[in-house]
Formats: C-alpha cells, structure tokens, sequence
C-alpha cells in the first residue's frame, strides 16, 4: 500500500480564476498533508494558465502540477478525467480532494470508477484516524476520515476507502476555513502537456451562458432568510425589507426557492451555501436538518415562526412565537429608532 | 426496430418529509419508518425518456437495482409509458457503494444491449452523491453530460442538450450513445388511468410464485403457465440477478464497494437555550437593544 503519497487538491477554474472552494481546499489539504508529513500538491487543469495560480503556493502547495491543452479550456468532462487519472497513476498520491461543485461532482466520479477507487461525496469534515475493518480483520492506519451528511441530513456518516489510493473526496463550499494567506511563500510549478487521446474530444461546448454572480452570502455579517412559512412571493418583500434596513443580505431555505420566491443563488444549507454570519434571522423557517447545517454556526440566531413547535426554536438563541406581518415591521421600526 | 433507450430509477426512503412518527424520542430519525417513495429526479429522468419516445420513437426500458418490493417503482414507470422494466435484485448486490451500484447497472445495459441513451436522475434522496450516473457511463466508456434541463435535438449520430452549470447553462453536443443525469427541470406526468388499470397487475416472477403459492398452486407446470401468461399480456417485469447480466461477483455488493462505513451518527438538534423574545413592541425594543449593544447590529 502506498502510504507516503501526498495529499493532492484539484483546482477549479473558469477563465483562469480560482474558485473559492478550491483555496478553502488547499487550506484543509495542507493540515492533512502536515499530519501525514507529505507535501500539497495541487493539480491544475485548463489553457494558458501562466500568472495565475500563485494564491496556491500562498495558502500553503508546494507544488502546483500545471496541465495545459487546448481541449480542457472550456471544461468538458472526457478530456479532463483522462488527463487527471494520467497523473494519477504517475504519481500515486495518497489523498485527493475536489469542492463538491456542479464541475467537481460530474468529474470525480468518472475519475473515481476509472481509478477503482472509492469516493465520497459531499464531505463535510476530513480527518486522519486509524481505521479497522472489523469484518474482513484489517487494521488500517492514518487513513482519511471523509465525514458527510446523509439520508437529508438526518445522519452524519464516517466513510473510509479501503481500497487503492487515492482516497478521493468532494468537500462541501464553505466548510473547510481559509488560513492566512502567506504573499511570500513560493512553490514548485511541474507543467504537463496531456497528451490527451482523439476519443476524449468528441463533445462540443456549443454555446455557454453565465452570469456573474450577484450574491455571495459567505461575506454578509448580517443575514435575514425566509422559508416556507413567508408564505408569498409578495409577503417575501418584507424579509428584503428587513435585511435592507438591517444593512444584510436576503437568504432563503430551499421550500423558499423551490416555491419559486426567490433564486437558488440565495440558498441556505446543504443544497446550498453555508454560512457563518454575526447575526442569522430566520423568517418563517421550520428548522429542517438540511437547512439547519448551512446556518448553525451563525453567532447569533434569531427565529420567527407561528409555531411554537418548530424545530429551528432549537438552535436559535432568540426565539420570537408569532406572524412574521407583525413581528418584522416592529424589527424594522426598533432598529431604525435606535441608529 | 425501435431505437433503445433506458432509464435507471430508484426506490428511496422519503428523507425529505420526515414526519413525528418517524422521529425516535431522542429526536433523530427513525430511518426504517420513512415511506418508501420514487426518487424526485429520476421521476424527472423518466419524463425526459418518455417525452424523447414519443419525438423521436424509442423504446423505454426502466430498470432499478434493489430488493423485491422495489418492483414497485417499476409499475409506476408502466404507468407512466415505460414498455418495458426490469427489477436488477440479488442478494449479492446488498451493500454495494456507488461505484459497486454503477458497476451492476452498467452490467445490465450491456445486457439490454444497443441502448442508444441512457437517463439518470442526478441524485437520489437517500444518498445525495450524484455519482452513479458519471460512474455508469465511465463504465460503459461513453460520454456523460450532467445536469440536464432539456434535450434541444437528436439525430441517430449526436445529441445536443442544454445543462446547468455554475451560474447559468449551456448547451453540450455528443455523439451517441450517451449518459444523461436529469435535474428537477421538467414536470413529471401523473401516471394515467388507464395504466394503472392496466400494470397493476405487472409482476416479477417472484411476485407471481407468491401469488400462486397464496393460491396453493405450486407445481411446476401451473408456475410456468401462469409465467407464459403474464409474458404473453405484457404484464412480466423481468427481475435478473448477478449471473443473468454477467456480473463479475467480486465487483459487486460490498465485497466490490471500496468505501466502508466506520460509523453512523444521529443528527441530534442542539438543546435549546433559547430565549424566549415576546412579539410585542417592548419585547422586540429590548431585543434590538441588546443586539446593538454587544455589537452584533449597527
């Protein structure tokens, strides 16, 4: 068994910009790698890359693997699995981490199936640990803890591969904390050319359509969501109107999205962002455990809901029984009487 | 002949509406009390497979892997306009992790033989991976396009369809065959009346043998009649096991699965300390008050 590979982080890119969860990742990698005392290494993948990836070797890689074709530039899923599972087998690292995004969660598995390796979706905490296979008598040692909710989040499962490295895993955005940025710190770039095989190009990227994003809920300090109990997209005015006069940021639960109120961009919990404001307003919001795990690291939770029963009482330090009608204009009308 | 095409289904606990009654008195949740219910996205999986049968002519084989009672997905499929369904079960499939799963769908479609597309939905509900559709399709070797919203065309060569990704969509173009996972993007039919009159009484031969034993007809011959039957009505719902799709033995259930659980926690909800704010306009003064007051407002 391959236990002195090192600990490996895929970066996502798009147009040559670094996705946040990637650096969140570097951070978490390079803890792991310390604990094992093996290097981080990150892999890239895209076209003309040069000058654009320093942030890694700031928070914390050693070694930047820079592979660059002209068919991985816009991402298609073929020629990227068959250029990751390449450097795979050539260098053999013990543990790789991809941000549990739409890109990294196609990619992974294919990558994973290839590899007959086991992978883990949507971890939510990673750690080392000894692990023993009570059933097949195997002891392992300093394997990697890949920690994720399931079954809705009812459950929070340890999940360990026991088979080939690399022990593979797609972490949740926002989870894992981003370290201080060292400008200073330098690394190794080891560029590849692919080498990529014609069967790997045959889908065509016809047309590709984004928009930037308007909203990023990781930054807002002050957060007021609504979820099922606002009841209208009209009654849903008066959580914007809240979160403006309290200077924050709009967030809603899924029921809220999938009632069509407002945008997935705006979502809170484990289908959505997780976030860590200074202050969390939940509006109408039953307290689901999906929900709950995107919010309840909030310093402070304050819920409104007309049922004394609901469970989101239980993780809040507030708790407000009544009609979101009343209660939020009153909110609104106290702030402003005291600034 | 018609072309073919399938489309992978499952049977989930409802994890998405989980009720007082299945809630233990420590307050986590009883996961054997949840109903049984259709996978939401593979119900959306189905609806693009039965819309591209009626475009373009195909033949809509489902398929799930899971014990016997998940035949039951299977009649929903019939109801719906599925022509044909098989129920993958073995005891040696038990235990299996995603990429054991994909491995034993992918023996299945191979079996099928000549599927031209092949439909997921993108997750299941129990699980939330997302993996066994990309898995699938690397195991087939063809190409995959995730998340999809609709199909824009196809010919006999190509399929180009219009997917989600980060902050918008685009459209994908990919020689045939291909793997599709469907998102939650179209609306999924009711199963119609008059399916339901008719494959309520689809069976798998299991079904049927417990049937017949019920009815103490268990010879041979009335078996094997009554197997003829149902076959000859349209109404038999193949049920194969490990060795009818040829399924390496080592590469299934949990002797194929390299992930292991170490352990299962329930999600307790912390204990309240909440404090109990009354909606009037003192309460929510005082509120406001002290909120500015240890800086968390202003």
């Amino acid at each position: 068994m391959n236990t002195k590979g090192n600990v490996w982080i895929f970066i996502e890119q798009e147009g040559g910009k670094i996705a946040e969860v990637s650096l969140e990742l570097v951070c978490k990698g390079t803890e792991l790698a310390k604990r094992l005392g093996v290097a981080s290494e990150a892999v890239i993948l895209g076209d003309k890359l040069d000058g654009k990836f320093d942030s890694l070797f700031h928070y914390g890689c050693e070694t930047v693997y820079q592979v660059e074709d002209q068919a991985l530039e816009p991402f298609t899923v073929l020629p990227y699995a068959q250029a990751l599972v390449k450097l795979l087998k050539k260098h053999k690292p013990n543990i790789l981490l991809f941000g549990a995004t739409l890109k990294g969660r196609e990619l992974a598995p294919r990558v994973a199936s290839e590899m007959m390796c086991g992978l883990t979706a949507d971890c939510t905490d990673l750690q080392i640990d000894d692990f023993e296979d009570k059933v097949n008598k195997v002891g392992y040692k300093d394997k990697l803890m890949q920690i994720r909710p399931a079954f809705g989040g009812n459950i929070i499962a340890t999940i360990v591969n026991t088979w080939e490295d690399p022990q593979m895993v797609t972490v949740r955005e926002g989870v894992m904390k981003l370290t201080a940025p060292d400008t200073s710190k330098k690394g190794k770039v080891v560029k590849v050319t692919p080498e990529l095989s014609d069967e790997t190009k045959v889908m065509k990227v016809i047309k590709r359509v984004r928009k930037p994003k308007t909203v990023d809920l990781k930054k807002a300090s002050v957060i007021v969501a609504g979820g099922y109990g606002v009841g209208t997209k009209e009654n849903f005015k008066l959580i914007e109107q809240l979160a403006e006069a309290l200077g924050g940021q709009v967030a809603a639960s899924r029921a809220a999205v999938d009632a069509g109120w407002i945008s997935h961009d705006y979502q809170v919990g484990q289908t959505g962002v997780t976030v860590r404001p200074k202050l969390y307003i939940a509006c109408g919001i039953s307290g689901s455990v999906q929900h709950v795990a995107g919010m309840n690291e909030s310093a402070k939770i304050i819920a409104i809901n007309n049922d004394p029963g609901a469970p989101i009482f239980s993780v809040a330090h507030y708790g407000i029984v009544g009609e979101l009608n009343d209660v939020v204009p009153k909110l609104i009308k106290a702030f402003k009487a005291k600034v | 002949m018609k072309r073919q095409l399938m489309v992978f289904v499952k049977q989930v606990p409802d994890t998405k509406n989980v009720s007082g009654e299945a809630m233990t008195p420590e307050g986590t949740v009883n996961r054997s009390a949840l109903p049984a219910i259709f996978n939401p996205e593979d119900l959306n999986a189905l609806e693009l497979g039965l819309q591209l049968k009626e475009r373009y002519n195909f033949k809509v084989t489902v398929a799930t892997m899971g014990p016997p009672n998940a035949a039951e997905v299977l009649r929903e499929c019939l109801y719906r306009g599925a022509d044909e369904a098989i129920l993958i079960t073995d005891r040696a499939f038990a235990g299996a992790d995603t990429l054991a799963t994909s491995y034993a769908l992918s023996c299945c479609a191979k079996t099928v033989g000549n599927v031209e597309l092949i439909l997921c939905g993108r997750q299941a509900i129990d699980g939330d991976t997302a993996q066994v559709g990309p898995q699938i399709a690397e195991k087939l070797n063809i190409p995959q396009i995730a998340y999809v919203e609709e199909v824009i065309s196809l010919s006999d060569k190509v399929i180009k369809a219009k997917r989600a990704i980060e902050g918008g969509y685009e459209i994908l173009e990919s020689p045939l065959p291909t793997l599709l996972t469907v998102i939650d993007a179209n609306e999924p039919r009711s199963a119609s009346a008059k399916g339901i009159m008719k494959y309520k009484k689809a069976k798998t031969r299991s079904e049927i043998h417990k049937l017949m034993r019920d009815a103490d007809y268990t010879d041979a011959q009335a078996l094997a009649d009554k197997e003829n039957e149902m076959m000859a009505k349209n109404l038999w719902i193949h049920e194969w096991d490990a060795a009818k799709i040829q399924a390496d033995v080592n590469r299934i259930g949990l002797k194929g699965s390299p992930t292991k659980v170490k352990k299962i926690e329930n999600v307790v909800l912390k204990a309240g300390k909440v404090v109990s704010i009354e909606p009037t306009e003192a309460g929510i003064n005082g509120l406001i008050r002290e909120l500015i007051e240890d800086h968390t407002l202003g």
